[in-house]
């Protein structure tokens, strides 16, 4: 059992007109086992901490702090936090030229575990995965994201999800701009992970639909870059009803 | 860092216009997803910004001065004039870096150093011959346009020549190889002929290594039916000046696959042409270069579809690091009135790496029938970008991993068309030299 605590965590980052404080005070931990959802308007400060938990250079951390198991994430390189155990499935993964997924995965894998992963076992998961996401086997050899549609992007976020087998997933936003047999099958995906076991989720998402099909255990509402009310899944039915527009009349995002 | 923007979104939700500063890529707004991400994606955006079609130098936006079919050509030097740095043809070029190699003639300057020594390994059946300024052969496949290669045709003292004898069926393994090394920095010319008989197929390559300011003229003569390969890899030191003019004449039904590595030399320009003899021609032309800090690459082809029913591929890649580092890829092509039946594609691809590195990529496609096959060309530089490696440490590459595995998958796929295994893996070793260089 791992635990991902954060604790009073300011972000802010750098822009034209100066820094800009971004998270103030956000404090949150995840056990193994638990889904979190985060909700909240758009620029209430959600990706920013999934952003800053990979480790994005744009995000600096001016006060509070990020463990795993106690171990200093943000003294942590990207690359060390991902092998610590951390995973952040992006809202828009980027394309890679000339790197197949086949090779990046290999890669990956290799990186994450210490050593390569058995070829004939690893093809033979690798496979499997992806049929289970309905990711035809051609884009093995083909670049990683290179005119992926979004939802296609998507669900090789889930795969790698899956193959990775990280302690604690981060996703960002990975219901956003996919049709509903699109996020069914993103949704399978991360249940599946869930299942497996030995994972704790972080669900980032400004929309409630995806909790129809990933069951969170605790609900966040984000506003204005902190946490403005917390609670069971009762709280993601109510925002379904309401909107954020309650929160928004107290306290306004940054406009 | 990789350049940040701040960009206005609408939030479709109420209408409001609200600002955040953003990672490309990385906003919350769904509905901005594309296929392409015309934005962040290596081939839009702050990318495009570092690729340049033609400006203030002279030319148009893809447009030469005028048609590459004008162009002169002569084997007299007097026929040229002096280069300016203006023309059309040397405007990438720094006129300074050619150590006078642009200058024969003028003001005492000579063309008279010792030519790379030439030590030949393949085949027997394969010949190499040392022959003299009056062999019949020479200027059988080519004739220089510009005056830097005409300075070499004028000046060079012995030729090489290798031939492939008629109905010769070399393998994959059977390739000759010329080592060219170089003698000094005493400006000198060289000349080589690569000649296939009838239905010959084999593979020669030109590998240049050692210290020179050469100027080089290379003719390839493919007659009907053969099936040639030449690879010709400047691998020189640091402080070598090259210009090589490869002269290519492809005859009726023959296939030729020209391919170009560019690695080391201060300065290095390349300009290989493939003009067709007879109907059904096929030319491939693989350039793969890596430009280092102040490395100066240059790379100038053309192929001219004179004849009916005749195919051109052209496909260069190239990855540039580091302070200084100029890469430059012109691409012409031009289809002929009778050229009737031409399919011709080319593209060259730039990979930035770091900062400071500047890539020029200008394709120029002159088509005078409508009655062909298909014509194409595509250009694009890209970077890799902050975003690029921070997605590939995001799953626990490293960093120095992360950066190697793009640029190896990026030139792999000149590599692997080469087909010649022994300088595939001496090509991929090259590549992992370079990157080591750089960290």
């Amino acid at each position: 059992m791992s635990t991902l605590e954060i604790k009073d965590l300011h972000v802010s980052i750098e822009t034209e007109q100066g820094v800009k404080p971004i998270l103030k005070g956000v404090s949150l931990t995840i056990n193994t086992g638990e889904t979190h959802a985060i909700m909240g308007p758009n620029g209430s400060g959600k990706s920013t901490l999934a952003s800053t938990i990979a480790g994005h250079p744009r995000y600096t951390v001016d006060s509070g702090s990020i463990t795993l198991d106690g171990e200093d994430v943000l003294a942590m390189t990207v690359d060390q936090r991902a092998r610590a155990g951390l995973f952040l499935a992006m809202q828009y993964p980027v394309e890679i030229p000339g790197v197949t997924m086949t090779n990046f995965l290999r890669t990956a894998k290799t990186a994450i575990d210490g050593e390569a992963p058995k070829l004939r076992t690893w093809t033979k998961d690798v496979k499997a995965a992806m049929a289970q996401l309905r990711i035809e086997p051609e884009f093995a050899e083909r670049n990683v994201n290179e005119g992926f549609s979004g939802g296609e992007k998507k669900r090789h976020e889930i795969l790698q999800l899956e193959l990775l087998r990280p302690k604690f997933a981060v996703l960002d936003e990975t219901d956003s701009g996919l049709d509903v047999d699109a996020l069914k099958v993103v949704a399978e995906g991360v249940n599946r992970a869930i299942d497996a076991g030995g994972l704790g989720t972080m669900l980032i998402t400004h929309y409630t639909r995806i909790l129809r099909y990933i069951k969170p255990d605790f609900v966040h509402v984000f506003v204005d870059g902190n946490i403005a009310e917390q609670g069971g899944p009762e709280l993601a039915d109510r925002l379904e009803d309401e909107g954020y527009d309650r929160f928004l009349t107290v306290a306004p995002a940054t406009a | 860092m990789t350049e940040l923007t701040e960009e206005k979104v609408i939030d479709s939700a109420d209408g409001k216009v609200w600002s955040q500063g953003f990672i490309k890529g990385m906003t919350e707004e769904g509905e901005q997803l594309s296929e392409i991400n015309p934005e962040s994606g290596p081939l839009g955006g702050s990318a495009v910004k570092a690729h340049s079609h033609g400006d203030s130098h002279g030319g148009g936006i893809g447009i030469p001065d005028s048609s590459r079919a004008g162009r002169l050509t002569s084997y007299k030097l007097a026929d040229f004039p002096l280069i300016t740095g203006r023309e059309e043809d040397w405007r990438f070029t720094p006129l300074k870096r050619l150590r006078g190699l642009d200058r024969v003639g003028v003001k005492g300057q000579e063309l008279n150093g010792a030519a790379p020594a030439v030590e030949a390994t393949g085949p027997d059946a394969v010949t190499v011959e040392t022959v003299g300024r009056d062999d019949a052969r020479i200027g059988s496949a080519g004739i220089p346009e510009d005056r830097v290669a005409a300075a070499a045709w004028e000046h060079f003292k012995e030729a090489t020549v290798v031939t492939l004898p008629a109905e010769y069926a070399g393998t994959v393994e059977d390739v000759t190889t010329l080592t060219l090394t170089g003698s000094g920095e005493t400006p000198a010319a060289a000349h080589i002929l690569v000649h296939a008989k009838k239905f010959a197929t084999g593979i020669v390559v030109l590998d240049h290594r050692g210290t020179a300011v050469l100027s080089e003229n290379v003719e390839i003569l493919v007659e009907d039916g053969a099936n040639l390969t030449v690879v010709s890899i400047q691998d020189w030191n640091d402080d070598a000046v090259h210009a090589s003019a490869q002269h290519i004449k492809v005859g009726r039904d023959a296939k030729v696959k020209h391919v170009v590595v560019n690695l080391g030399g201060n300065l290095l320009r390349t300009t290989p042409s493939a003009r067709y003899s007879g109907p059904g021609g096929d030319v491939e032309m693989y350039g793969l270069y890596f430009a280092d800090a102040g490395q100066h690459l240059e790379q100038r082809l053309f192929v001219d579809h004179s004849t009916k029913n005749c195919k051109s591929r052209v496909t260069y890649k190239g990855a540039l690091q580091g302070d200084g580092a100029h890469a430059v890829w012109i691409g012409d092509v031009l289809i002929r009135k009778e050229a009737e039946g031409t399919d011709t594609y080319e593209l060259n691809r730039n990979l930035i790496l770091t900062q400071g590195a500047r890539a020029d990529s200008v394709p120029n496609l002159e088509i005078e029938t409508g009655m062909i096959e298909g014509a194409g060309h595509a250009s694009a530089t890209g970077r890799f970008d902050d975003e690029q490696l921070f997605y590939l440490q995001s799953r626990g590459i490293a960093e120095d991993v992360a950066r190697r595995l793009v640029v190896r998958g990026f030139l792999n796929e000149v590599i692997q068309h080469i087909k010649v295994p022994a300088l595939e893996e001496r090509l991929r070793d090259a590549v992992e030299r370079e990157l080591a260089a750089s960290a």
